[in-house]
């Protein structure tokens, strides 16, 4: 018997996808995120009401009012808001720093500009509607295909980059009475400090929600590959589709 | 796949994984990172803002409709029920500690001195903001008018409130903000002498910093070279108690 059996093929190249820069800031958000979120809730949990504008207190009219979240999700698990704030506190400058030097990295690097930045093509309505549909129907890109983003990865990538995570860091500064002292103008950017309040809630529950799909899609793409892709920067391209 | 995101093995590895960080807060070193963090806010808040930079004024129109009070609402010790019945009449606020000539000066004395107006907005620790307009005499013309003794490094607010547990409600500030020009000793709320349930007699403002500085029910105000020895040492009741930040400007 010679020759290889007709139905096992032979493997798809590895190739190197995220390089180091990436993997390290990837993961290291994923443990800040996670920190700042559940400290973030336990935050919340002392005054779980919102406003719009310069103030807002109990009388004052709140656009969402909430029970507080549940110990299994807040950090610490009891409510502890010196606790929370420490935690909150200790994540967050590392996490605006971290950002401040991926920026900086992906600019330089290209990174942005090769992989992050839409091209003439991806914003063809016809492109945009098919890749929809390929997501819908769960039908991933294959070969080196599998390699760029598409323009859905890349319109929420660019939203959580460049929208979401600086709106977070912003707002979150502006918690803050001697920045608003030092950076007047911050505050007023955003309509108040209870505006900017709601910004980093709604900001905040927006990465929440980026976070599930992007588990999801992360599953369904092919956990281990990808997962190995993120920690070794090592990815086996998908076999093409007959 | 359903094994891996079923709802209850999120909620078990959530919950894991929190815990897992609680312990780690009981670490002494961990802790002690943790708490470190204020230093890096308040070296960076101090790098970027000079030391008279200004907590923003508003207009009257943007002052709260209520302006509510959180902590003790009344002191209700015998001491200040007396000092209530009166009118303040017999209150007095003792300057004493490092200071060369010790005060002790009557609400009638304070509302004579000179004195600022400001509308700000109280931000506190819990979230909610309140903007008021309080009338009251700057810290340091009276700190000057005591001569404050060069070896003074904070400031202490004796206050005559005791939280819950028995405790005295104590603060304290460095001197950049002691001689801030919008730190005042207020009298008065919304062109209206203080109410109890806001601090009446008289209440330390420190703009830039979180409602909890704002010591209510003032009747001691003291210069000292250092915190411990005072309390449990942090500077603060809630300090003490519940191991909030001392530089609240965060």
């Amino acid at each position: 018997m010679a020759g290889p059996s007709p139905h096992v093929a032979p493997p798809t190249p590895i190739v190197l996808r995220h390089r180091w820069p990436v993997r390290l800031w990837h993961w290291l958000n994923a443990i800040l995120l996670y920190v700042l979120f559940t400290s973030g809730l336990g935050i919340f949990n002392a005054h779980p009401r919102l406003y719009w504008g310069q103030y807002g207190a109990n009388f004052d009219h709140a656009w969402l009012e909430l029970e507080r979240f549940g110990g299994w999700i807040t950090l610490p698990g009891h409510y502890d808001l010196a606790m929370s704030r420490h935690w909150h506190l200790a994540a967050a400058p590392l996490f605006a720093f971290a950002l401040l030097a991926y920026m900086l990295w992906a600019l330089m690097k290209g990174h942005i500009a090769r992989d992050l930045a839409f091209r003439r093509e991806d914003l063809a309505p016809r492109h945009i509607l098919r890749d929809i549909l390929d997501h819908a129907r769960l039908r991933f890109p294959t070969g080196e295909a599998a390699l760029r983003y598409n323009v859905l990865q890349k319109a929420s990538y660019i939203a959580v980059i460049f929208v979401a995570l600086p709106l977070l860091i912003l707002t979150g500064l502006t918690m803050s009475p001697g920045m608003n002292a030092a950076w007047p103008w911050l505050v007023d950017l955003f309509g108040g400090r209870q505006s900017a309040r709601s910004i980093h809630f709604i900001m905040a529950f927006a990465l929440a929600t980026f976070f599930l799909v992007h588990i999801v899609m992360v599953l369904l793409a092919g956990p281990i590959n990808e997962l190995r892709s993120m920690i070794t920067g090592r990815y086996r391209l998908p076999r093409e589709r007959p | 796949m359903s094994l891996i995101f079923d709802r209850r093995t999120l909620l078990v590895g959530a919950t894991a994984t929190l815990a897992g960080c609680d312990r780690l807060a009981r670490n002494e070193g961990v802790r002690e990172a943790l708490f470190s963090a204020e230093n890096f806010h308040k070296w960076a808040q101090r790098s970027l803002m000079t030391r008279d930079a200004m907590a923003r004024e508003f207009r009257p129109d943007q002052i709260s409709p209520i302006f509510r009070s959180n902590g003790t609402a009344n002191p209700n010790t015998p001491e200040y029920r007396a000092l209530w019945r009166t009118g303040f009449a017999d209150w007095r606020l003792k300057i004493t500690g490092l200071v060369d000539r010790p005060l002790s000066l009557s609400l009638a004395q304070l509302r004579s001195l000179p004195h600022r107006e400001q509308i700000t907005r109280h931000d506190c620790v819990e979230g909610w903001s309140a903007i008021g307009k309080w009338r009251g005499v700057p810290l340091a013309l009276i700190l000057d008018a005591a001569r404050m003794n060069s070896r003074a490094r904070y400031i202490l607010f004796h206050c005559a409130d005791f939280m819950g547990d028995g405790r005295p409600y104590y603060e304290s500030i460095d001197l950049i903000d002691a001689f801030h020009p919008q730190t005042v000793l207020a009298f008065a709320l919304n062109d209206r002498p203080l109410t109890v349930a806001n601090g009446a007699p008289l209440r330390l403002r420190v703009e830039r910093h979180l409602g909890y500085k704002h010591a209510k029910y003032l009747m001691e105000i003291k210069a000292v070279d250092s915190l411990s020895g005072i309390g449990e040492g942090k500077g603060g009741y809630w300090e003490d108690r519940a191991g909030y930040d001392w530089y609240a400007g965060i």
